[in-house]
């Protein structure tokens, strides 16, 4: 486990923290959301954080990027997740990113990870098409017609999708609607003709989009990595993801610890801070046991993906299934300490609750990853 | 120079080693065959004794105390070689000890110059065997609440009371005592008293527990005579050696959870009992419920594994204990009887067992242990107990 932390990492998470602090505190989000704001994130700010590395932390030099890894980049996310920072570092960075990383060819590579490194281009993976993550149920078409391809199909619940500059497709190029097998990534320009796309506000105030594909036509140069092959690459894709998205978990988990702790301390009833009261220190005692294994797993699942351990798998089920749960746990223990004012949009927590959930629902909630875990074990 | 040293060291305990450990110490070793050592020490295999006095005479069986008291006088790399050594050859503890692991480390501290080098020695050789007292009927998590009564009577101690839960009572020479020696304060009217428990007046008396075992004993004191040269440290200061020791013996429980050697009798890990006693189909587990009971344990006893590792860690970078550490006793012990309860589940009524024909010893051996398991969370301080120390320590609640 990289745990104690390198100068450089110190220092990259010590800018994260104040970064996120000052310039996209958790009122940054209450105002995107008050105003409707039509890109549901600030560009300025994006920018800024390319600027600062963050963009590129996945990106090797030769890119642009700073190649800081996996743990990098999870200290930057912790830091995001404190704030309820909305920003393109999932999307972007995390899915489309990776996958480009992973499957794409030199001129991809070279066109795309360029402009994710400066903060010049949105991308974003159009993959779910159902309620729940499932990766492998793809019902998208993708028909070789010629030298191109033609997609049909709907997509849902994709992140960033209706600012992104360019999409990520998983589609189907040959078998059943369930195989592992016959699945193409292809890379899709959401203005080409036939594209349509609808933005979905979703109760974290976060972006999201449904977009339906009537029979786009791509050319055969926009496949990402290997037709019918593409199942391996998402899965790869999905684990940094998930275990990604854990890491901004676990910011918003310790964040809502803090600041319930800090209310039971000031809020008083019956002539007494209510932080007094054992009903009320043992939940929190046992949410502080199961926070540091969350930070445990954590650190654990980023260190597999920055040294390409072999049980990547395993680690990214047991810390996306952990963080789903404790973060449903600790925003339903926090609200319902706040009291009434929990219920109130004026306070925090509420925001953080209504997060956590769409995190947890995002690529594969705790039933999918117990549900994943053994099968990958063989039981 | 200094690597070079160790190496140095590595290689001469691996000859001495080699050497000395007979071979039937070199195999696993079942429970009753423990060495406790004591005035009536029993060696079931009588390697053990061999192996027991070979280790004894470097000092190894306590390898960091210094050699002044029979200690092996190690620095702490060379104990880790040790210890790596040892695992090497997979050989058995030369000496399973309470004054190892809990009175030695104390006494060091607190002890006087005579009383180390009367007691300290005769703990290496595994020639006193010695007990804990504790906890009283009055006072299980209350332990500053103890009432067994010690008073100055000029020339020697005078103690009555009673004790319980006093650990192989029955089988210990000595035993390290908290007694009263002030009614008027709670903390500050302790101290901490050592006694030959062949001293008249003591009596102990094995207590069955719901395993059908019986390790703990009620432990009565009357008008026992201590010579005052038998407390260690000042009068009414034992409460902050009491407190150290609970430490040492915290760390030695909370370790269970993992599910290791041991745990469970060597029956297996979960997925492999839930196909033996429930069965599979096409390669899972033919309960859907089960099988995600059995991926909660596997997740969570993993996250907790990987946190005693982080804590490790952070330790050796210098970062402390850290507060992670808090929750070990509390945290593993709660899994720890999970791990039984989901057991009992899988197995049915082949965990139910209590002796005799229609089970195997290694179920026999769950059903016991799963009954054992239910005291991981009351000794050594109970799970409410962890929690208002990590409520008031570690979080600052207030009372």
């Amino acid at each position: 486990m990289a745990l104690v932390l390198t100068e450089e990492q110190q220092l990259l998470r010590d800018t994260a923290t104040q970064f996120f602090q000052e310039r996209l505190p958790i009122a940054n989000l209450r105002k995107l959301r008050d105003t409707n704001d039509a890109t549901g994130f600030d560009r300025e700010a994006w920018k800024e954080m390319a600027d600062l590395g963050f963009a590129g932390i996945m990106i090797s030099e030769k890119y642009g990027g700073t190649d800081f890894g996996p743990v990098g980049l999870g200290l930057v996310l912790e830091q995001a997740g404190r704030t309820l920072a909305a920003s393109p570092l999932l999307s972007t960075v995390l899915l489309c990113g990776s996958a480009v990383q992973l499957a794409g060819n030199a001129t991809q590579r070279q066109d795309i990870l360029s402009a994710i490194a400066a903060g010049e281009r949105v991308m974003a993976l159009a993959l779910e098409e159902g309620a729940h993550h499932n990766p492998t149920r793809i019902a998208t078409k993708a028909v070789a017609d010629g030298s191109s391809y033609r997609i049909t199909g709907s997509k849902t619940f994709v992140l960033d999708g209706h600012v992104a500059d360019q999409l990520i497709v998983v589609a189907r190029t040959s078998g059943e609607e369930n195989d592992r097998s016959g699945i193409t990534l292809f890379l899709v320009d959401p203005k080409a003709e036939g594209v349509k796309i609808t933005r979905t506000l979703m109760v974290d105030s976060r972006n999201a989009a449904n977009i339906e594909f009537h029979n786009v036509a791509v050319p055969s140069s926009a496949v990402l990595g290997s037709v019918d092959g593409g199942n391996d690459v998402l899965e790869q894709v999905l684990d940094i993801a998930r275990i990604g998205l854990s890491a901004e978990m676990l910011g918003l988990v310790q964040q809502t610890f803090d600041v319930t702790l800090a209310y039971l301390k000031e809020r008083k009833q019956f002539g007494k801070v209510i932080g007094s009261f054992q009903a009320l220190q043992h939940r929190m005692a046992v949410l502080f046991a199961e926070i540091e294994l969350c930070r445990s797993v954590v650190l654990d699942g980023l260190s597999a993906l920055e040294e390409r351990r072999n049980d990547v798998p395993q680690i990214a089920s047991i810390t996306k299934a952990r963080l789903s749960e404790i973060s449903t746990l600790m925003t339903n223990e926090g609200l319902q300490m706040h009291g009434g004012m929990g219920m109130t949009d004026q306070f925090d927590v509420g925001l953080y609750m209504k997060r956590a959930r769409v995190a947890a629902a995002s690529f594969g909630d705790a039933n999918f990853h117990r549900e994943r875990y053994a099968t990958l074990e063989g039981y | 120079m200094q690597m070079e040293a160790l190496e140095k060291f590595r290689q001469e305990t691996r000859a001495w080693l080699e050497e000395n450990c007979p071979p039937s110490m070199r195999t696993p070793m079942p429970e009753e065959e423990t060495v406790w050592g004591g005035r009536n020490a029993k060696f079931v295999n009588p390697d053990a004794k061999v192996w027991l006095d070979r280790m004894a005479s470097r000092g190894w069986t306590a390898p960091t105390w210094p050699k002044e008291y029979g200690g092996g006088g190690l620095t702490k790399e060379e104990n880790l070689v040790l210890q790596q050594e040892l695992r090497r050859i997979k050989a058995r503890p030369a000496l399973s000890s309470f004054g190892i692991w809990m009175l030695g480390p104390a006494l060091l501290e607190f002890a006087n110059e005579e009383q180390k080098k009367e007691h300290l020695p005769k703990i290496v050789r595994g020639e006193i065997r010695w007990c804990q007292g504790y906890s009283e009927p009055g006072a299980g998590s209350d332990l500053a609440g103890l009432q067994t009564k010690c008073e100055d009577k000029g020339d020697h101690y005078l103690v009555n009371g009673q004790k319980i839960w006093t650990s192989y009572a029955d089988k210990a020479d000595w035993i390290f005592c908290l007694v009263r020696t002030d009614t008027t304060r709670k903390h500050d009217g302790i101290s901490f008293l050592l006694f030959d428990m062949m001293s008249p007046g003591v009596e102990a008396r094995p207590i069955t527990m719901i395993s059908g075992a019986s390790p703990f004993c009620e432990t009565f004191f009357t008008d026992v005579k201590v010579p005052k040269g038998n407390l260690v440290g000042e009068l009414n200061k034992g409460w902050t050696i009491a407190k150290r020791l609970l430490q040492h013996e915290r760390e030695m429980i909370s370790g269970m959870g993992l599910g290791g050697v041991g745990a469970g009798g060597g029956i297996g890990s979960l997925e492999q009992v839930a196909k033996e006693y429930f069965g599979e189909e096409n390669g899972k587990i033919a309960s859907p419920s089960l099988r995600d009971h059995i991926t909660r344990q596997k997740m969570d006893s993993k996250a907790f594994a990987l946190t005693m590792q982080r804590s490790a860690e952070e330790a050796k970078a210098g970062q402390g204990p850290g507060a992670a550490s808090s929750i070990f006793k509390y945290y593993g012990t709660e899994l720890n009887k999970r791990r039984y309860e989901l057991l009992l589940e899988l197995m049915g009524t082949k965990a139910l067992g209590w002796e005799g024909e229609g089970f195997t010893d290694g179920e026999i051996n769950v059903t016991r242990s799963w009954l054992r398991s239910k005291g991981n969370s009351i000794e050594g301080g109970t799970s409410e107990v962890q929690l208002n120390v990590v409520s008031k320590r570690v979080l600052g609640l207030p009372d």
